[in-house]
């Protein structure tokens, strides 16, 4: 439905996107995840049509956004990071316009009021805009997106500034309107986009550091168990037993803790407890163990070493 | 276009920019008609017409400071540029809008020729000439501020740097007599655009001072579009 190929953008010397690629398939929700100032916003604002890219195309159901842009942008519903208002206007009045502008050819009066519906502010709508609260704002930008039932929505952190129950409201809106449309929606927040999406896009310092369906990304995420251990003995000892225990995927001293003692970091396969193994293997060698610590590593600490990881690419 | 055209003119009136540059265009018509017509006896409207002129060089970029600024300001630029409609249904929609109310203010002239009709027979060349005129050098000057507009983000900006404009346009004549080389004395007469409208208010209609303000329209549109599309793409 969307595809994004070779996406670059440059301002001056800067890079705000390097060489994106992705697709995106019919009815999936993508969630695009990653701290601020990654890029995320430049991604979805070339996707629309709002800026153009350096080089690279973005085609959305076969037409492609600088060839043919009026078809394109028919398809797609966006809701930018602010939303696009009037402040002057009221809420139908509003709607109204952007339904002529986006020349819409449904019956006009009935498509508003389904989407108000939608979105629950059919009670507001002859408010004037600027006297709505952040959370209904946000709800006339995402009625906005969704006139004319564009079949790509594409929605930049939408639940940015909305109380917790709104969140949940609007989460279940995108996850509901998954069923139809292909959404795009970007974000910050890990658990979200976990709890909202089928697939998760990671994206550091302009460039793509993880693509992965979202059950994969935390079952991979949870098949690593971590264990922190602090050992009195030689490394080289220490280190030649650990290598032994099955199960054993990854190790690495952290540390000198003092003359004699260290810290070590083991990873190892979530089907093998190993705690018992490593005791007697250490129990064996005469080193005794100081301290252990098993801990599963979270989606959020994931997300951390993902885009640290890529920043210092960067440098 | 249409549902910009109609934003643009809801946005007029939904707010009080319309009423108060409706009510000092008026205020100033009046006045002049007052001076030159009424109490001279006279039912020459030419030197109403010749001073609305500065009146019209402030008043535009009042009109027309919002167009672009705003929407940048505000992001709802970005609800424009990412529908279905082209850039130049854009500027078009947004010029018209100010043309329409600029429009609206500049019919109060022909309630002044009715109100001649009264007690003379009004001179119908000069005043459906000059009324052609006058909407000409407005749809001229929105243009140019219309482009102005679509440079900066600020409304303010936008309005002092149109009227700095204005006033440059404005003196143009006076900078014609000032300057004694020849070239550039002949260019400035050539981009004065009193010079263009003073021939509307004695009643000529002549072709080139037509197609000299339509081309400036036609001009500065040009420029707003390519300006909206240099955003885009640096």
């Amino acid at each position: 439905m969307v595809e994004v190929k070779n996406l670059t953008k440059c301002y001056g010397d800067i890079k705000a996107v390097d060489d994106i690629s992705f697709t995106v398939d019919t009815g999936e929700v993508l969630g695009f995840l990653g701290p601020n100032g990654a890029g995320k916003s430049t991604t979805m604002n070339i996707i629309t049509g709002y800026i153009s890219s350096t080089s690279g195309t973005v085609t959305v159901d076969g037409s492609e956004i600088l060839e043919n842009p009026k078809e394109t942008k028919k398809k797609i519903g966006y809701l930018p990071e602010i939303p696009p208002l009037y402040p002057d206007m009221t809420v139908r009045k509003y709607l109204e316009f952007m339904f002529d502008l986006k020349k819409v050819k449904l019956p006009k009066k009935e498509h508003i009021d389904e989407v108000m519906r939608l979105v629950q502010i059919s009670d507001k709508e002859s408010r004037i805009i600027k006297n709505l609260s952040k959370g209904y704002r946000q709800r006339v930008g995402f009625a906005q997106a969704l006139l004319g039932n564009p079949p790509v929505l594409i929605l930049d952190e939408p639940t940015v500034g909305l109380d917790p129950k709104q969140i949940i409201e609007i989460r279940k809106l995108i996850r509901g309107l998954g069923k139809k449309h292909t959404v795009i929606f970007s974000s910050h927040v890990l658990s979200e986009v976990s709890a909202t999406c089928d697939r998760v896009i990671v994206i550091s310092e302009g460039r793509i550091v993880a693509d992965a369906k979202t059950e994969e990304l935390s079952k991979s995420f949870a098949d690593v168990q971590k264990l922190s251990l602090t050992v009195e003995g030689g490394s080289s000892d220490v280190l030649g037993e650990i290598k032994k225990i099955p199960g054993v995927k990854k190790y690495v001293k952290l540390r000198d803790v003092s003359d004699k003692i260290a810290e070590y970091s083991i990873e190892y396969s979530n089907d093998a407890d190993i705690r018992r193994d490593v005791f007697s293997a250490m129990a064996r060698i005469g080193c005794p163990i100081l301290e252990m610590k098993s801990g599963n590593e979270s989606l959020e600490d994931m997300f951390l070493k993902l885009t640290q990881n890529a920043g210092k690419r960067g440098k | 276009m249409g549902a910009i055209l109609k934003r643009e003119l809801g946005a007029y009136f939904s707010s009080a920019t319309a009423y108060v540059v409706m009510a000092v265009y008026f205020f100033f018509s009046g006045l002049f008609f007052n001076f030159y017509v009424f109490s001279q006896n006279s039912t020459n409207l030419t030197y109403v017409f010749n001073n609305m002129f500065y009146i019209i060089m402030f008043l535009i970029p009042i009109i027309t400071m919002k167009t672009f600024a705003e929407e940048k300001k505000q992001k709802s630029d970005q609800a424009l540029l990412t529908s279905p409609c082209s850039l130049t249904e854009i500027v078009l929609g947004k010029f018209l809008g100010a043309f329409v109310m600029y429009t609206l203010c500049t019919c109060i002239f022909l309630v002044y020729a009715i109100v001649i009709s009264f007690f003379a027979q009004p001179q119908w060349s000069v005043i459906l000439c000059t009324f052609l005129g006058t909407l000409l050098l407005g749809g001229s000057m929105i243009a140019i501020n219309v482009f102005i507009s679509v440079l900066t983000e600020s409304q303010v900006v936008a309005a002092v740097l149109g009227m700095g404009v204005g006033l440059i346009i404005s003196m143009m004549s006076y900078f014609v007599s000032l300057v004694s080389i020849e070239w550039i004395k002949t260019v400035l007469e050539k981009i004065s655009f009193m010079s263009y409208y003073e021939n509307f208010t004695y009643g000529i209609l002549s072709i080139t001072d037509v197609v000299f303000f339509l081309s400036v329209i036609a001009l500065f549109l040009f420029f707003t579009v390519r300006a909206l599309e240099k955003r885009r793409w640096s």
